[in-house]
């Protein structure tokens, strides 16, 4: 489903090249769930960037779902993100101009598919917001946005899930509550999931747990979960 | 999760509903921004569809007015009587027509001792043909061609004339040596308007009694008309073709309902471009506007646009869920913009009433109205596309880091795209409104030298600051300072957006001012306000001895000559008509001159180039050309000038120019012979005094009607006063068109500060909140805006009298001498207003607690 290879990305700085992201390899199969960790500043969120096609690496080669994303123009990399890829942020990046239903509907018109407010509404339903369709971002609280920006992340039945610090900015009993539904949408639809995040708690509750420090792997273990679960194919 | 989900098959793109839809979804919560983008717009169109709306209904109403305006089908004129030798062709040429003799007279309403200025036009046959030729009573139109024929005291008398000595129909009065009595009340006449019946007043006395008048005199200024009618099958302009050589050859004037079409048309031309002028200036702030106000609004939607990247929209996707915003306020904007330009094009004609030849019918111009609207559209398209194409660029990696900066250094080739379809947008423009390509072009390479000035000026004003920072200056000055370059910083956008509004601003008071300037006339001090003239070589001892036996000073006494040119260097008038390379004003050739003779220069005058005028040794006359007429006709010292003194040919050579000042009540010349040539011409006399009020005035017109009746007497202050109503009519309109200007400027300077605002506010609280008071930001925020505002404005005052400069010299062919207290005032409001909206963007910083202003920036 994602397969990396030696991936490396360095900027230039002050005249002198930075590496912030050096030759880091991994493949992950169809509905396998994998967390990021790593201190602040240690390249996580620029390999989740990378991954997801939201950046081009200096060196090394991503493959998404069997497309090679290095050789894509930014237009072509959006529109398989649109296909494939969904996304939840640490601060949700909702469009504060769009209510939560049409926030969730966005990929899914992005697709050309122009009667997907059931879909939607049945979404937000599963999120437990389905009365709460019409209002603006401005009007949720931060657990009920970052479930909106769940229920956008799986309307368009994403292939792969990138999650950037999920619950960074909510409080525990938020947090328990969206990680419940975001592990619990994710074994529903099968998605492979991919999450950044400082929380090992959190990353515990994957299979598989890469450690990063000052942008190389430093560990690639795998968690008791793994046995436990099953992709749902 | 396999239900409803999987209704949800990936197939086409979204399609431009879909675009359509964000648009108006994202607009929701946006409109404020957009109002501000929308305002930009208004004014602009308003003043455009204003201008043009009220051009199309003049230059309709001429077109449907214009046989009305001439009154005959064809008019021949001359300064002469009609050669014998043409009279049997002029029989010929048709034989409904009329003969008029025109001349300038005092007129006296024995009743009360009335004495006026006025128009005789002694009238023979049926003129006018078309046209409503109004008299009270209806009658005594009848009544007067009846008396031509019977030789009956009869006239016609303007409005204005009788009500001003209070005389009614059936009063008499004296016109030279004869009485008339008065048959009717003139109310309008074709082809005068109110403003040339105030000046003068016309009476119409019978063709047939002019001789006895004993008026006309040889070296009076008479002009001879004839009027013919023709039926309506005829083409009058073909059928006077063959004849024109020979009518140039005697100096014989044609009019036809074509021609005055143009005419009219052409002297109304002047006042329509310089109002267009204005509207554009208009126009063009408010495409500073849109562009300022895009940017700031693009500032505002990048965190979504990265966002809609991320969840798979393309660059274009984005770009145009905008661009049909902005497409859609600018349509809104320019529908309310010429909606209310259209209630401002009903009501210029009110405005000027009587100054115009013709009754403009009032209609809403659909023509104006649909060009304000596309041009509205247009122009919030063109300006907002240049920031609007950083949207494309937009990385969807901002999602994950808000302080990604994208890597910007590769120039965007579409910008110059944009860049070059708003150069063709303003050339294209410029050249509709002057439909000239050399001025057109001179106006857009202004007008983006202006821009290039601007940005430089900005770009450096940066890169000093930085270079020389003067690190001993106290905190503020070094905080308000370094504003100026760092990061984010907005000084090349306000230096550009303040100092282009100042530019047009101030370049648009130059300009109103060569206008009016052009126009005005010193009335006061010790200046003459009586002047006598037709006075004939042999009555002139007798005039002088009158005025001086009333105590009044003899301020000038000129002779007066009139001739045409007839030649330069040898060439004809012909001549220079078929070689148009050489740039001679036709009406060198047409326009009847006015020439004294004296050998020294008076004090209206100063000497330029070369001599005053002197008699050569071979007896050719050395003369003297005012400097701006030797220009345009592009002479030099020593070429040769032929003029036809009433018949005679007489060469000279040009050995002198001067500059005059136009300004001073004196006899001006644009020729001065030199004194023992014109001598014996036919000439009449001149005469400049001053009374001190109006009873003597009375008593002084009162004599000469009866001793002198072909003298006229000009009274300069009812003159003053007319030409005083009419220019104030005039600077109302620039100056209400110019409000346009200046409203739509104060708002493209809010929206440029606003934009530093999302800049400036973050800023601010984070320094309020390390501890700095109100009054360290209050004054950083003012050294700041203070720099900026002062360096724009003078920067586009600099430009501006450069411009103004250019324009006086090539467009409106004057003198310019700039008055610059006023735009030193610009420049010091410019900079207060700055600093002013400044402060008020700031005074959240101000006022609120630091974290309730971060909380709300962030929503």
């Amino acid at each position: 489903m994602l397969k990396v290879e030696n991936l490396t990305k360095s900027y230039a700085s002050g005249g002198r090249s930075l590496t912030v992201l050096e030759a880091v390899s991994f493949e992950l199969h169809a509905g396998d769930t994998f967390s990021i960790v790593g201190p602040s500043g240690s390249g996580k969120t620029t390999l989740l960037g990378l991954c997801a096609g939201l950046d081009r690496a200096s060196s090394g080669s991503v493959w998404l779902n069997g497309i090679q994303l290095d050789n894509l123009n930014e237009d072509q990399r959006a529109a398989v993100r649109n296909e494939h890829v969904g996304f939840i942020f640490q601060n949700f990046q909702l469009l504060p101009t769009l209510t939560a239903l049409e926030n969730v509907l966005v990929p899914l018109e992005l697709r050309g598919i122009s009667n997907g407010t059931k879909t939607a509404q049945a979404l937000l339903e599963r999120v437990g917001l389905g009365g709460r369709g019409h209002h603006y971002p401005t009007q949720l609280s931060g657990g009920e946005q970052q479930r909106v920006s769940l229920a956008r992340a799986f309307a368009n039945q994403p292939k792969i899930l990138f999650a950037d610090e999920p619950t960074g900015n909510l409080d525990a009993d938020t947090s328990a509550t969206v990680v419940d539904l975001l592990f619990g949408l994710n074994r529903e639809a099968g998605t492979t999931l991919v999450l950044v995040t400082h929380d090992l708690e959190l990353a515990a509750k994957t299979q598989r747990v890469v450690r990063i420090k000052g942008g190389s792997v430093v560990s690639d273990s795998l968690t008791q979960r793994t046995a436990a679960s099953t992709p749902a194919q | 999760m396999s239900g409803p989900v999987n209704d949800a098959l990936p197939s086409a793109r979204p399609g431009v509903g879909w675009l359509w839809r964000m648009a108006w979804r994202d607009s929701r919560r946006s409109r404020s921004r957009l109002l501000l983008f929308l305002s930009a717009i208004v004014l602009g169109i308003a003043a455009l569809v204003g201008i043009n709306g009220f051009g199309d209904n003049l230059a309709r109403s001429i077109d449907e007015q214009a046989r009305e305006l001439v009154g005959a089908d064809l008019v021949l004129s001359s300064s002469q009587p009609f050669p014998s030798a043409l009279q049997p062709t002029l029989r010929k040429l048709g034989r409904t027509r009329s003969d008029e003799v025109a001349f300038s007279s005092l007129v006296q309403f024995p009743k009360g001792e009335g004495v006026r200025l006025a128009q005789v036009r002694a009238l023979t046959g049926g003129f006018p043909y078309y046209g409503d030729w109004v008299v009270e009573p209806a009658a005594a139109v009848a009544t007067f061609r009846q008396a031509s024929a019977d030789k009956q005291r009869v006239a016609l008398v303007d409005d204005a004339l009788l009500v001003q000595f209070g005389a009614q129909p059936g009063d008499s009065i004296k016109v030279g040596n004869l009485t008339f009595q008065i048959a009717g009340r003139v109310r309008k006449t074709p082809g005068q308007s109110e403003f040339t019946a105030s000046i003068a007043p016309t009476v119409f006395i019978p063709g047939a009694l002019l001789a006895q008048t004993g008026l006309v005199q040889r070296g009076s200024r008479i002009q001879y008309r004839r009027y013919y009618q023709f039926a309506s099958t005829i083409n009058v302009d073909q059928l006077i073709k063959p004849l024109e050589p020979q009518f140039d050859k005697v100096n014989i004037d044609s009019d036809t309902v074509a021609s005055r079409k143009k005419q009219t048309g052409r002297s109304f031309a002047d006042l329509t471009r310089f109002l267009n002028l204005v509207a554009f200036v208009a126009l063009l702030l408010g495409c500073v506007g849109v562009a300022s106000a895009v940017s700031l609004y693009v500032r505002e939607k990048i965190s979504a646009v990265a966002v809609l990247r991320c969840l798979g929209a393309s660059g274009w996707q984005a770009l145009l869920i905008y661009l049909l915003q902005i497409a859609l306020m600018g349509l809104l904007g320019a529908i309310i913009g010429a909606t209310i330009g259209t209630v401002v094009q009903l009501l210029l004609p009110k405005v000027f009433a009587g100054f115009l030849p013709v009754a403009v019918s009032v209609a809403i111009s659909w023509k104006a109205v649909a060009q304000g609207v596309l041009t509205g559209v247009l122009v919030a398209v063109l300006f907002a596309l240049l920031p609007l194409l950083e949207i494309r660029r937009v990385s969807p990696l901002r999602t994950l880091r808000a302080s990604y900066e994208e890597n910007t250094k590769r120039a965007d080739p579409l910008r110059f795209v944009v860049y070059g379809l708003i150069v063709a947008f303003i050339t294209g423009f410029a050249y509709l409104q002057t439909r000239e390509w050399k001025q057109a072009l001179g106006f857009a390479t202004g007008l983006l030298v202006a821009f290039g000035a601007l940005a430089g000026l900005g770009y450096l004003l940066r890169r000093v600051v930085r270079r020389y920072f003067p690190s001993s200056w106290s905190y503020v000055w070094r905080q308000g300072l370094a504003n100026l370059y760092r990061p984010n910083n907005q000084t090349i956008t306000l230096t550009v957006s303040i100092g282009l509004g100042v530019f047009l601003l101030a370049t648009l008071y130059l300009l109103q001012g060569l206008l009016l300037g052009r126009v005005q006339v010193a009335g006061s001090g010790n200046q003459p306000n009586l002047v006598l003239f037709d006075i004939q070589p042999q009555q002139r001892a007798g005039v002088v001895q009158l005025v001086k036996s009333r105590q009044l000073p003899v301020l000038q006494q000129v002779p007066v000559v009139t001739m045409r040119l007839a030649a330069i260097n040898g060439r004809t008038a012909s001549e220079f008509k078929k070689d148009s390379t050489r740039g001679v004003p036709k009406w060198a050739f047409s326009r009847e001159y006015r020439v004294t003779y004296r050998d020294k220069l008076i004090s209206s005058e100063k000497l330029d180039l070369g001599r005053p005028p002197s008699l050569g040794a071979d007896g050719t006359p050395r003369i003297s050309i005012e400097e701006g007429y030797f220009k345009r006709l592009k002479l030099k010292l020593g070429d040769t000038l032929t003029f036809n003194v009433q018949g005679l040919p007489l060469t000279t050579i040009v050995s002198g120019t001067r500059t005059v000042d136009w300004s001073r009540v004196q006899t001006n010349f644009l020729v001065v012979f030199p004194s023992g040539v014109l001598e014996a011409a036919p000439q009449f006399y001149v005469l400049m005094t001053r009374v001190p009020n109006n009873n003597v005035l009375g008593g002084v017109q009162r004599e000469l009607v009866r001793s002198f009746p072909n003298v006229s007497a000009i009274d300069l202050g009812l003159i003053l006063k007319t030409l005083d109503d009419i220019l104030s009519k005039i600077s109302f309109v620039i100056r209400f068109m110019a409000l346009f200007s200046i409203a739509t400027g104060l708002l493209v300077l809010i929206s440029s500060v606003f934009v530093s605002r999302y800049q400036r506010v973050k800023e601010s609280v984070l320094l309020r909140t390390l501890g700095a008071s109100r009054r360290q930001i209050l004054r950083i925020t003012l050294v700041e805006y203070a720099l900026l505002g002062l360096l724009a404005a003078i920067a586009g005052l600099v430009l501006s009298v450069f411009a103004g400069w250019a324009l006086a010299i090539w467009v409106f062919e004057v003198s310019f001498v700039p008055n610059l207290g006023p735009l030193l005032i610009l420049a010091v409001v410019t900079t207060g207003l700055t600093m002013l909206i400044g402060l008020l963007n700031s005074r959240d910083v101000l006022t609120r607690p630091p974290l309730e202003v971060l909380r709300s920036e962030a929503g």
